[in-house]
């Protein structure tokens, strides 16, 4: 399991990539990866956004995505599980985050890689920040899955 | 050793501070911190509240040494 919270770019396929080659252990176990990226976007709430910063608190962030990665884990009896999550500043087009889970059959693994992402959303304390033609705002509310 | 308060996001921009420091009385509550600090601030809608990087009730006491947060719903993901 890889949880990481970074404010540097952000290429999913490599990180897959690379994270995959490191579950040497699993070979013939799993059979089914899903995967879930969020990238940003250049309009929300009516608005075109240009940029966004990203900020967290540092600690219960990292400590929150653990206890959700592994109650998943639990629950769908996952072989593994990355969690990758920007902070800093993103521009249109860059992502946001990825979430991969490997378990031995599909059915856990779509439901796992949704849930991960809709507890993350939910209770993860990342607060986003948009810059707009107009100036600057703070998103209050997820949109709606 | 004191409670640490610490505000995120736009309710630190309101309130125009990140951090706080506090000493404890006994009983002290989750809001009796905020009602502490912002007398005159009522809590916006929609805040939330940790205790050592927990999500904490409003009830919750809180004693010396210990982390309080508070925040704007979150937007991650």
């Amino acid at each position: 399991m890889l949880i990481e919270v970074r404010d540097t770019p952000l290429d999913p396929w490599v990180e897959l990539a690379r994270y995959q080659h490191t579950l040497s252990a699993l070979p013939g176990q799993y059979g089914a990866t899903a995967i879930f990226i969020g990238t940003m976007r250049d309009f929300n709430d009516g608005a075109t956004v240009q940029g966004m910063t990203l900020e967290h608190y540092p600690g219960m962030t990292e400590r929150h995505l653990q206890r959700i990665v592994e109650s998943a884990t639990q629950e769908w009896r996952l072989l593994d599980a990355l969690v990758i999550h920007r902070v800093g500043v993103l521009q249109p087009n860059d992502p946001i985050v990825l979430v991969a889970v490997w378990s031995a059959q599909r059915v856990a693994a779509f439901a796992a890689c949704r849930w991960i992402v809709e507890e993350l959303k939910a209770k993860a304390p990342f607060w986003k920040r948009e810059e707009t033609g107009v100036g600057t705002r703070w998103v209050t509310h997820n949109t709606p899955g | 050793m004191a409670i640490k308060i610490k505000y995120f996001a736009s309710l630190r921009d309101r309130l125009g501070r990140a951090e706080d420091q506090l000493d404890a009385t006994v009983g002290l509550t989750v809001a009796g911190v905020w009602m502490t600090l912002w007398p005159d601030q009522p809590l916006p809608p929609n805040t939330l509240a940790a205790v050592n990087m927990d999500y904490a009730e409003w009830t919750q006491t809180v004693q010396d040494g210990d982390e309080v947060a508070f925040f704007p719903p979150v937007t991650g993901g």
